[in-house]
């Protein structure tokens, strides 16, 4: 359905900064694939972004336009909610190692040690890593801590398209002390979602193509990293592996830059990545890669709001995308938007959903 | 009254009312409003906005942020401290059914007003706001602002001084000079 003129939909969608009550969550929009139910986790979690899950069974989520870190925490088979930290400046990147956890601000890192222990009264986080861009445009970021127990995250690029400054458009790594910083890989756009390969121990990532090119192009992607500190993913020349800039990519080739392992839709805003490796939702998902599509705002119809599944073959190379959560668009307005995937030791999956405030649990009938 | 010595008496109203406010109507408690945003929310304050026909979603996410001190102005901060969620929602969209702000009135210089239309369209200005400048969800009104306002505001998004609710508008205003954020106040606030 094309959108009226004069009646134009094209404006980022911002999220409602008061969650969504649990008895008017979606619920009876959202289809999830056969033989699985979907339920709500926890209502009330304000802008609810990253998830993470400590050793002990707490479910931390980020926000990405609040101040806050949340904890979730089981007790009688009832959910509490506490505050972490606070006061904080876009603090989307959130990880857990070794009891720890790690807070990605816009433009620091830093870390709060046995935070499972100290959840009622937790010190304030400590900085490991300062001075990183101060940027707003793309400046959120996504953080994960690699097979070699080091912290990776971006520099997204500081607008929409632009020639970035030799500090952003990369993918960092850091010491878990927050030394030995380094580039890992080069041009990308803005990143908000990352994952380790189960076997390969490759990073794949998906990554945000640029706007006001055309309604139909770019595709956001799928990509990984097979040669560390030397891809380039083609930001800003090239876009989708195949598209120069109709500016910035006079005199360029996509042949220069690593292509993408799949194209995940213009514009459509894919988000979290993670591979399943239980088997609680049944053997046909052992080892899929989950993403969440957010969806699209620079689209006259929207697309993407919907968490999908993409099956890869062995050598890592893209197999085929499917449906897996569905109905985050209505009549082509959102009702939610899915942003982070977390797989439960019980084998159930959590998902975030920043528009209503919310984590709903997909697990088998 | 002074600026100065207005807020000092806004404040006083603030801190005298709080206790009070189960008592009072949303009417009552809008009062203390106008006495710096102008009654009905049309704004003859330099520097401070016209709230009239706002958008219901750009005010509550605007006045969210002043009591979640996610934006710093300490005269608004301490406004709606104290705050529950229904007062926010309540607010928001009260002031979002006062009348619209009357466009700048007096001689325009056409020219200015062509460079105004121009970058209007140069930086999809009227996209996002709609053509008519109107806003929309969470998108203000610029139609009828305060040309004085519209100018702090675009040059605070362009300096990395106010980060906005998302990260929007810091994006939009990189490319524009001062010179045009000149024009393109000039012409939002003469537009009906």
């Amino acid at each position: 359905m094309a959108a009226a003129a004069g009646s134009s939909t094209l404006a980022p969608v911002a999220p409602p900064p008061l969650p969504t009550a649990a008895d008017k969550l979606p619920l009876d929009k959202l289809k999830v694939a056969q033989g699985l139910k979907l339920e709500v986790y926890a209502a009330g979690v304000p802008n609810a972004r990253t998830l993470r899950l400590g050793d002990k069974g707490t479910v931390f989520v980020s926000s990405r336009v609040q101040d806050k870190v949340h904890a979730l925490v089981t007790k009688d088979g009832k959910r509490e909610m506490k505050v972490v930290a606070s006061g904080l400046h876009r603090p989307n990147g959130i990880a857990l190692h070794k009891g720890t956890l790690y807070i990605a601000e816009l433009s620091q890192i830093s870390k709060i040690d046995n935070i499972e222990d100290n959840l009622d009264n937790p010190p304030k986080p400590t900085v490991i890593l300062a001075d990183l861009p101060k940027d707003e445009p793309h400046g959120w970021k996504y953080l994960t801590v690699g097979p070699d127990e080091k912290l990776y995250f971006q520099v997204g690029a500081p607008c929409n398209i632009c020639l970035p400054s030799d500090r952003h458009g990369r993918i960092y790594r850091v010491g878990i002390d927050g030394k030995g910083l380094e580039v890992y890989a080069y041009g990308i756009r803005q990143i908000v979602g990352m994952d380790w390969h189960p076997t390969l121990k490759q990073l794949y990532f998906s990554e945000n193509a640029r706007d006001w090119l055309s309604e139909d192009i770019p595709e956001d992607k799928l990509n990984r990293v097979t040669q560390p500190g030397k891809d380039h993913f083609g930001y800003p020349y090239c876009h989708q592996g195949n598209f120069t800039d109709p500016e910035l990519g006079w005199g360029r080739s996509c042949e220069e830059f690593t292509k993408p392992v799949a194209l995940v839709g213009p514009h459509s805003a894919a988000l979290g990545i993670k591979f399943y490796t239980g088997d609680g939702l049944g053997n046909e998902y052992r080892n899929v890669l989950f993403m969440a599509r957010h969806g699209s705002w620079n689209r006259s119809v929207k697309i993407g709001g919907d968490v999908v599944t993409i099956r890869l073959n062995d050598d890592g190379t893209f197999k085929s995308m499917e449906p897996f959560i569905t109905g985050f668009i209505q009549n082509n307005n959102y009702v939610g938007r899915p942003v982070d995937i977390l797989p439960m030791p019980d084998g159930a999956l959590l998902v975030s959903d920043d528009f209503n405030g919310a984590v709903y649990r997909v697990s088998r009938k | 009254m002074k600026p100065a010595r207005r807020r000092l008496a806004v404040l006083i109203l603030l801190c005298g009312w709080a206790p009070l406010a189960w008592a009072q109507s949303i009417t009552e408690r809008l009062a203390p409003c106008y006495s710096c945003h102008g009654d009905q929310g049309q704004s003859f304050n330099p520097d401070t906005p016209s709230l009239g026909a706002q958008p219901s979603p750009y005010l509550l996410i605007q006045l969210y942020m002043f009591r979640e001190k996610l934006r710093n102005v300490e005269l608004m901060n301490a406004a709606v401290k104290g705050f529950t969620d229904d007062d926010l929602r309540a607010f928001a969209d009260t002031l979002a059914k006062l009348p619209p702000p009357p466009a700048a009135t007096g001689p325009a210089d056409p020219a200015r007003l062509d460079r105004g239309r121009t970058l209007v369209q140069q930086h999809r200005c009227n996209i996002c706001h709609l053509p008519d400048l109107a806003g929309r969800d969470n998108v203000p009104r610029i139609a009828g602002q305060r040309e004085d306002f519209l100018v702090k505001t675009m040059r605070e998004y362009k300096a990395n001084i106010r980060p906005g609710y998302d990260a929007s508008m810091g994006d939009v205003m990189q490319p524009v000079t001062d010179a045009d954020i000149l024009d393109l106040a000039y012409f939002a606030a003469r537009q009906p």
